[in-house]
């Protein structure tokens, strides 16, 4: 068997799921952030398959300026835990609802 | 041999992540982390098997060596617990596992569908070489703007982690 565009497209949208699943059920902050980096490793895997099956290195470039970005997010992200865990001295979201109606 | 590396790496890729999101022994954020710099690990494995060795390098260095440890340091750094779970809202669980079978249901019947058959064999090769000339002739303004978004990161995280002054 040939592994073809397809596989890697599949495996990609399973990493995805599972990225999108931590987010919806866990409820600390941190594995919340976690599962939204596998979401951005999903979609780096789909750009670079596309990428070798299509002949064409844009989709590489545009892998390596998610992952920049990405760095520059999560170094954000976990600055506004730390921020809100002092404030809070909690990272669960069921603590975290002033903002909820 | 290349098809025996591919189910190799998808499979330990899909398991760690798997580890991540929904680990039945722990339910400890460091063994979250530890098992997604696992999956980050096979995920580089894959890109070498599409030929994406930069990317693949990229991705240990940036991911699996930095970001990572960022996160570890944050989770020592708070000292969490074992995440305790409170009250299991049944309704909200059952209809987000819905919503992502959904959606990965939708999304791999697209792929079956739409992908064709694979023609000739792919040629390309993500070398260091060609990927540094496409960047800094092509992509050469994307690439500065990139380095202001990280200045600008730097910045806002000194901002963030300050102690505010009474």
């Amino acid at each position: 068997m040939t592994i073809g565009l397809a596989h890697y497209l599949l495996v990609s949208a399973a990493l995805f799921g599972l990225g999108l699943l931590g987010v919806i059920l866990r409820r600390n902050l941190l594995v919340i952030y976690m599962g939204l980096e596998l979401m951005l490793n999903a979609a780096n895997l789909a750009l670079v398959a596309f990428s070798r099956f299509n002949n064409n290195l844009h989709g590489q470039v545009m892998v390596f300026f998610i992952i920049t970005v990405a760095a520059a997010e999560v170094s954000v992200g976990l600055a506004l835990i730390v921020a809100l865990f002092r404030r809070r001295q909690s990272t669960h979201v069921e603590d975290l609802t002033s903002l909820k109606f | 041999m290349e098809s025996i590396l591919f189910l190799i790496f998808a499979a330990f890729a899909l398991g760690c992540g798997l580890m991540t999101v929904a680990n039945p022994f722990s339910r400890s954020p460091v063994a979250s982390a530890l098992f997604l710099v696992l999956t980050m690990v096979w995920l580089a494995g894959l890109f070498v098997l599409l030929h994406a060795y930069f990317i693949a390098a990229v991705q240990i260095l940036v991911y699996a060596g930095a970001v990572m440890v960022l996160f570890l340091f944050v989770i020592m750094l708070l000292d969490l617990r074992e995440e305790e779970l409170r009250t299991w809202n049944r309704f909200g669980v059952a209809a987000g596992v819905f919503s992502v079978v959904a959606l990965l249901g939708v999304t791999a019947l697209t792929i079956l569908r739409s992908v064709p058959a694979a023609g000739a064999a792919p040629q390309l090769e993500g070398s260091t070489h060609a990927l540094g000339a496409m960047l800094f002739r092509q992509y050469l303004l994307p690439f500065e703007g990139v380095s202001i978004v990280l200045l600008v990161a730097m910045i806002g995280v000194i901002l963030l982690s300050k102690r505010e002054s009474k």
